[in-house]
């Protein structure tokens, strides 16, 4: 593998659609060097590139945010420690809305290019992973990404991107090093061109971590052993609303997946999930913001990342900082998180958001005492214009995650996979039980 | 609950954010559409349900009280511009 070819295929398709923050040539460079010497693991070779809000030491890593303009990581996140010892190389970090704040990858922070549709430079990548599934997509050398989801953020874009992108459960791969979003909700998660190299990339990052007081403690599964194996048997529940109300393509396309499914023998049945329809969005939002505006509270311009002239107070200083480096969407959910937790309106929001995902885990649990997996369309839409997005207000913005905000609530593996490949592609989401990661990889190996 | 001016004004200085006004008049009928649609909330009767502040249960883990190696003082400096003999240098208090 010619690293030095690749990067400059990276640096070619980058200018022309957007999917790097930063390309890291000189570490990618020096792995592959040093690779030549001594060969290693698993990923040996493999050109990896990574969201930007996942740290890499010495490479500037700002979670498409201009408030962390210049910000170099003096560690590695537990992730990118564990494929760097597996030999993968890393190509740079992938553009995102700013801190995930989106489903399009257009909420960029102050300064950041939007990442371009690989089959139709009018069309958005989804996101807010963006930047990972349009390389995905484009690469012409075997690539997997590292990305990250919080509502929706690997399986959006990588359905909108036509790769597969698999979110696993809550808790099965360390977040340190993770740049937060919402701590009770975020995930990293591989995101590549077929089933297996994103079952080998899980395998290579899922595990305990003593640094990452949230993470399982659990043996990891081989999940490489179950592409293609056989799923007849299988019960696989049909989400009933998710084929109310979508574009129709998007509708017959999935259904044809599930077809596919039924004729290598597995079982199917519709099922109803009418709470988290109805409240999913209202509950993941409120959820979200809260967290995230708590989050965003340390960037203030002292340790790390943007700074300005030390004058005025505290008070002064601080709002100057975050006033003139937060982009729009980031400004709004830190208003509407910090109304959700104020005083007063605590108790109606926030805590109530947090009693509706007991009752929508619930749900789900019940769901899965009679099915192996879930399945639904990854997005209710294929990858829609910039000037259709343009039209909509945050809310409608918001509402276009209505599938895919469910299982991050309960904390749920889902992964998607194309059942239409070409211009525009569409995706088909697997959804199942907490730590049955193997399940959905198993499922979704056979649409392949 | 009157969503207006001051409310998000009073909102925003608490989050340490000073919008101008032209953010403000764009922020303030997207505000309202969305905790409108929040207010959903109230359909459901979860009086006396948990809330879930993790999707999964987790149990806290706890280490040893030994010291550890940690980050070095130099490293952790290595990011700001705002430092002094050692420390952050910070705006002043008052």
């Amino acid at each position: 593998m010619d690293v030095k070819k690749i990067i400059e295929e990276i640096k070619k398709i980058d200018k022309e659609y957007h999917y790097f923050n930063v390309i890291s040539e000189e570490l990618a460079l020096g792995q592959a060097k040093e690779l030549k010497v001594e060969p290693k693991g698993r990923l040996n070779g493999m050109v990896v590139s990574v969201k930007d809000c996942i740290c890499v030491e010495g490479v500037e890593s700002r979670a498409g945010s201009k408030i962390l303009s210049g910000y170099k990581p003096v560690f590695d996140a537990t992730v990118i420690e564990k494929i760097k010892k597996e030999g993968a190389v890393i190509a740079g970090k992938t553009s995102q809305d700013e801190f995930g704040f989106g489903g399009f990858s257009v909420n960029m922070g102050l300064g950041f290019q939007i990442p371009l549709n690989p089959f139709d430079k009018e069309r958005a990548c989804g996101g807010s992973s963006g930047g990972s599934a349009g390389i995905s997509q484009k690469a012409s050398f075997p690539h997997v990404s590292l990305a990250e989801s919080t509502g929706g953020s690997i399986v959006n874009p990588a359905s909108f991107c036509g790769v597969v992108g698999l979110c696993p459960t809550y808790g099965r791969v360390s977040r340190y090093g993770l740049i937060d979003y919402a701590n009770s909700l975020d995930k990293i998660g591989p995101m590549g061109k077929n089933v297996k190299d994103v079952a080998l990339m899980l395998e290579v990052i899922a595990g305990f971590d003593k640094n990452e007081s949230t993470t399982i403690n659990a043996p990891v599964d081989r999940y490489t052993d179950f592409v293609g194996k056989e799923v007849k048997g299988m019960k696989i529940g049909v989400i009933k609303e998710a084929f109310e109300g979508i574009d129709k393509e998007v509708k017959e396309k999935v259904k044809d997946g599930i077809s596919v499914l039924e004729k290598n023998g597995a079982k199917t049945e519709e099922i109803s999930l009418p709470l988290t329809n109805k409240y999913g969005i209202a509950c993941y939002y409120l959820i979200a913001m809260s967290e995230s505006s708590t989050n965003l509270a340390k960037y203030c311009g002292m340790r790390y990342g943007a700074h300005e002239k030390l004058d005025g107070n505290f008070n002064e200083y601080f709002s100057k900082v975050r006033s003139a480096n937060f982009g729009e969407e980031a400004k709004r959910r830190i208003i509407l998180g910090t109304f959700a937790r104020m005083a007063g309106y605590r108790d109606a929001y926030y805590i109530k958001a947090m009693q509706v995902r007991t009752k929508i885990i619930e749900e789900y649990k019940k769901a899965f005492k009679k099915f192996d997996a879930l399945v639904s369309p990854t997005m209710p839409i294929v990858a829609p214009k910039f000037s259709e997005i343009e039209k909509l207000t945050p809310l409608q913005n918001y509402m276009m995650d209505i599938l895919t905000v469910g299982p991050n609530l309960a904390g749920l593996p889902h992964i998607t996979v194309p059942v239409k490949k070409d211009k525009m592609p569409i995706g088909l989401m697997l959804i199942g039980d907490h730590l049955e990661e193997k399940k959905i990889i198993q499922i979704g190996s056979v649409l392949e | 609950m009157k969503v207006d001016k001051e409310l998000i004004e009073k909102t925003a200085s608490l989050a340490r954010l000073k919008l101008t006004d032209k953010e403000i008049n764009k922020f303030l009928p997207q505000l309202k559409e969305i905790l409108e649609y929040f207010s959903e909330l109230d359909k459901i009767d979860a009086k006396d349900v948990k809330p879930s502040f993790q999707p999964v249960e987790l149990k806290n883990f706890t280490r040893e009280d030994k010291p550890e190696e940690c980050l070095a003082q130099d490293k952790a400096l290595e990011n700001s511009e705002h430092k002094k003999d050692g420390y952050f240098k910070g705006p002043r208090a008052v």
